[in-house]
């Protein structure tokens, strides 16, 4: 008894420890931190968040960890330092400091001394810091004022480009497959689809050299900053995402950063190799995966279920099937990955390439012979459909043998018992079989690295251009954002906050998915139950 | 051949003597078993059962329990077609139309021999859903009809004053009985022309027993009815023609006053006086 009680507990302690770790180290990342002015006793000052307090085992010295930002001043290019306690004279939050969340480099901290530039306004008698927040909203109009046309000019062209070049492919192609003596007329329309190429070519080149002039012209609006040491650093008003000063700000001030924060996590694209800004092509790519996934799976899962339940005679096969059915639930999931990208990547798109899109293939680009959230669904859905089946079947097998036979007894076919009483008798187990599906399926990363995701997707799988769903892309996913970030960044140390706020985001949203269907589920079973006499 | 004749004979012998009454004489059989036996795998459930059911009258099937009778009655509506490894032997034939025909229409013969299981399981419907079932899966879709024949079934089963007012409610809201009476009603609505009951008041406290009694004997004007029970003095009741089992054998038949005042067999007046072992 008490082994068991003792295991359970272990259980879910372990559970309670990961939830733990994930809230506490998810749930401040965005909350504004204090910055420290921490004064070495040999005279150096240093700016930044205490993140991290370390005791050494052997020596029992104490050091802390201090995020510094300003990366690109750093010789070793590290935003972190660590600090012994000892090495400290003295440490202090003064007012004053800011913070700036940038494009690239990470952050900055430093204290304010002048803000300079063509397009900045006049500074009249407003204080530094309005001059500033003024300065940097008025920069950052003018420059999408300025550079937006010339950004949609060019993205027009470059798509143009993009035709083009794959029409001279067909085109190359095909004179290939054709006998020589109608080469001649394909010659005249591939000079002509070139002619066209250069003359796009220079037209994006002109526009490209004004994209540079313009923010050649808008890299001399800077604010100029002074960091611990005293060190004066002109900081781009365009690389500026975000102001703050942690030491000068409210409860409410902070409240409404946090809630910003969490915003831009949602609805931004992330920045800085992903440990920066937001997440929401993943999220987008995490849930479409998962409905793809869904629409597939849980129909063939049901159909198959029913199959096994209600029509298969031979009960030997039946049996084996349905030993089969649950070891495949038992196969490595990376297993299922190399299936999907042999079988469905390669076999299915591979031949839908050749028939739809040959001069794609011939030129290198296939279309869907490669990864693409079509595929690397259809590979989950493989996965998850097992529980599916075998939920569904027993779902049906636990209805009382009297509703079946009242049915038939009333003249009802198999097909009809099926249709209007079995069926949905069973669908809270279904769902219950799909629920499973869908948390197994959102924690899966392995089988989509091979089938589909990448870091960094240029392109949302569904968007507002014809045909709208493109399954073809590639896209993006939270669990696969976790190791990437995590694991393959650079910077390890900067990109842990990420990495803690991904995976509470995914738990929130498997939470939320399966959360839904339990309620749907609930919904179901209260018209359902039957009531034991 | 000589077998068929010579049950031909002892079922005659069997049958309720001429004397009497008005409603039996005019009787006649809609349903005849000719040797009919019955395997579950191995054993032999049914032994050779030669019996006639009569159009517009109750037949009570008795006998211990575990001795066929459900058997029997489910080989009437082919119910057993739903068990694996069953073996049906004999004939059995509904107004002269082979049953256990492999060709014949199965949907048709259930709706025409309706059933009362020995359980009650509604469906996780609505009342009125539930009586309307067999209608809506014939295709009926006039609302009127399905109205009307919905109402009149509940009405019949006696239970329309009961639930006339929460018709749309979940049917598993019902108690015990009333889920009998609304199978009854269910069993009913499609009109079938034989309802067979299966123990329709095991479970059931006295009143509702009563309340199903009367409603057999109504049912009796329009229905050929054959009802299964453990209880005596309910056979004695509500029957017509008793019918007597034991261990798969037909063992006696004939008009209920007659099998209990005066039974020809032993086995029979044992069983009845309840001496039976
Ligand atoms: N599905 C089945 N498979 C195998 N044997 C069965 C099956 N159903 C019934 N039997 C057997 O057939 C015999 C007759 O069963 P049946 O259900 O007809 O009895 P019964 O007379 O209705 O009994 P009770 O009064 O207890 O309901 C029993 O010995 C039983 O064990
Ligand atoms: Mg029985």
């Amino acid at each position: 008894m008490w082994a068991t009680a003792a295991a359970l507990t272990a259980m879910l302690s372990l559970v309670v420890v990961l939830l733990y770790v994930v809230l506490v180290n998810g749930l401040h990342v965005f909350w504004p931190a204090y910055v420290a002015e921490v004064t070495r006793v040999d005279g150096e000052a240093l700016l930044g968040e205490i993140t991290r307090r370390a005791t050494n085992p052997d020596t029992d010295e104490v050091s802390f960890q201090l995020k510094t930002g300003n990366r690109e001043l750093d010789p070793q290019r590290q935003d972190f330092r660590w600090v012994k306690e000892k090495d400290i004279r003295s440490i202090s939050y003064p007012t004053g400091i800011y913070v700036l969340e940038r494009v690239e480099n990470g952050n900055y901290y430093g204290r304010l001394e002048r803000v300079e530039g063509p397009h900045v306004p006049a500074a009249g008698d407003r204080s530094g810091d309005e001059a500033l927040s003024s300065g940097v909203t008025a920069v950052q109009q003018k420059a999408a004022e300025y550079l937006g046309p010339i950004a949609r000019n060019l993205a027009a062209l470059s798509h143009q480009l993009q035709e083009t070049r794959e029409a001279i492919a067909t085109l190359q192609y095909r004179k290939t497959r054709l006998p020589g003596d109608q080469h001649q007329r394909l010659d005249e329309q591939l000079a002509e689809a070139e002619s066209r190429a250069t003359q796009l070519k220079k037209q994006s080149d002109y526009w490209v050299a004004l994209q540079q002039k313009r923010l050649a012209e808008f890299r001399t609006d800077v604010a100029v900053f002074k960091d611990a040491s005293g060190k004066s650093t002109p900081i781009e008003m365009l690389d500026i995402v975000r102001i703050y000063q942690p030491n000068d700000m409210g409860l409410l001030a902070k409240l409404g950063h946090y809630v910003k924060k969490i915003g831009e996590l949602l609805w931004d694209n992330p920045r800085e190799s992903n440990t920066e800004g937001g997440l929401f092509p993943a999220i987008f790519g995490t849930v479409m995966l998962i409905f793809l996934m869904a629409i597939t799976c849980f129909p063939l899962g049901v159909l198959a279920g029913i199959y096994l339940g209600e029509y298969a005679k031979d009960r030997h096969l039946v049996r084996l099937v349905r030993i089969a059915v649950n070891n495949l639930a038992g196969i490595p999931s990376i297993v299922y990955g190399i299936f999907g990208l042999g079988f469905f990547v390669y076999g299915i798109g591979g031949l839908i390439d050749q028939w739809i899109f040959p001069e794609r293939v011939a030129v290198g680009s296939p279309t869907f012979g490669t990864g693409g959230i079509l595929w690397a669904s259809l590979t989950l859905g493989l996965l998850t459909v097992p529980v599916v089946i075998v939920s569904t079947e027993e779902a049906l097998r636990a209805i009382p043998r009297g509703i079946r036979e009242g049915s038939l007894a009333l003249g009802a076919t198999k097909y009809q018992t099926l249709l209007h009483v079995l069926v949905p008798m069973a669908s809270p187990g279904m769902m219950t079989g799909f629920i499973l599906a869908m948390a197994r399926a959102a924690g899966e990363v392995a089988p989509l690295m091979i089938t589909g995701v990448v870091k960094l997707a240029p392109q949302l799988p569904l968007d507002g251009d014809f045909p709208y769903f493109h399954l073809d892309r590639k896209f993006m996913h939270l669990g696969f954002h976790i190791y990437d970030v995590g694991f393959q960044s650079p910077n390890v140390e900067a990109s842990k906050p990420m990495v803690y706020v991904t995976t509470l985001l995914l738990l929130l949203i498997v939470l939320l998915m399966t959360s839904t269907a339990i309620w749907l589920r609930n919904r179901m079973r209260k018209r359902c139950q039957l009531r034991t006499l | 051949m000589s077998i068929a004749l010579e049950n031909e004979q002892k079922l005659s012998a069997a049958t309720p003597s001429e004397g009497h009454t008005a409603a039996h004489a005019a009787a006649s059989p809609v349903v005849q078993t000719r040797d009919l036996r019955l395997y579950y795998g191995q054993s032999e459930a049914l032994k050779g059962v030669t019996m006639d059911f009569h159009s517009n009258q109750v037949t009570a099937l008795i006998g211990p329990s575990g001795c066929g009778k459900s058997t029997l009655l489910r080989c009437l509506n082919r119910m057993n077609d739903l068990i694996d490894e069953v073996l049906v032997t004999g004939s059995i034939l509904l107004d002269g139309e082979e049953v256990n025909d492999k060709t014949l229409d199965v949907i048709e013969l259930r709706r025409r021999v309706g059933m009362v299981f020995q359980r009650a399981v509604p469906f996780p419907k609505s009342i009125y859903e539930n009586v309307a079932y067999g209608l809506r899966i014939a295709g009926v879709r006039d609302r009127k009809v399905v109205d009307e024949a919905v109402e009149q079934s509940l009405r019949r089963s006696a239970l329309w004053d009961e639930v006339k007012d929460r018709l749309h409610e979940s049917a598993l809201g019902l108690s015990g009985g009333q889920h009998q009476r609304l199978c009854i009603a269910r069993a009913i609505a499609v009109d079938p022309e034989i309802v067979l009951m299966d123990e329709p008041c095991s479970a059931l406290d006295p009143r509702s027993t009563t309340r199903i009694e009367d409603l057999i004997g109504e049912l009796r004007r329009q229905y050929t009815i054959i009802i299964v029970t453990h209880n005596m003095q309910q056979a004695a009741r509500v029957s017509d023609y008793t019918a007597f089992l034991y261990e798969g054998e037909l063992i006696e038949v004939g008009a209920t006053k007659q099998v209990f005042t005066k039974p020809e067999r032993k086995e029979t007046e044992d069983y009845i006086t309840g001496r039976f072992g």
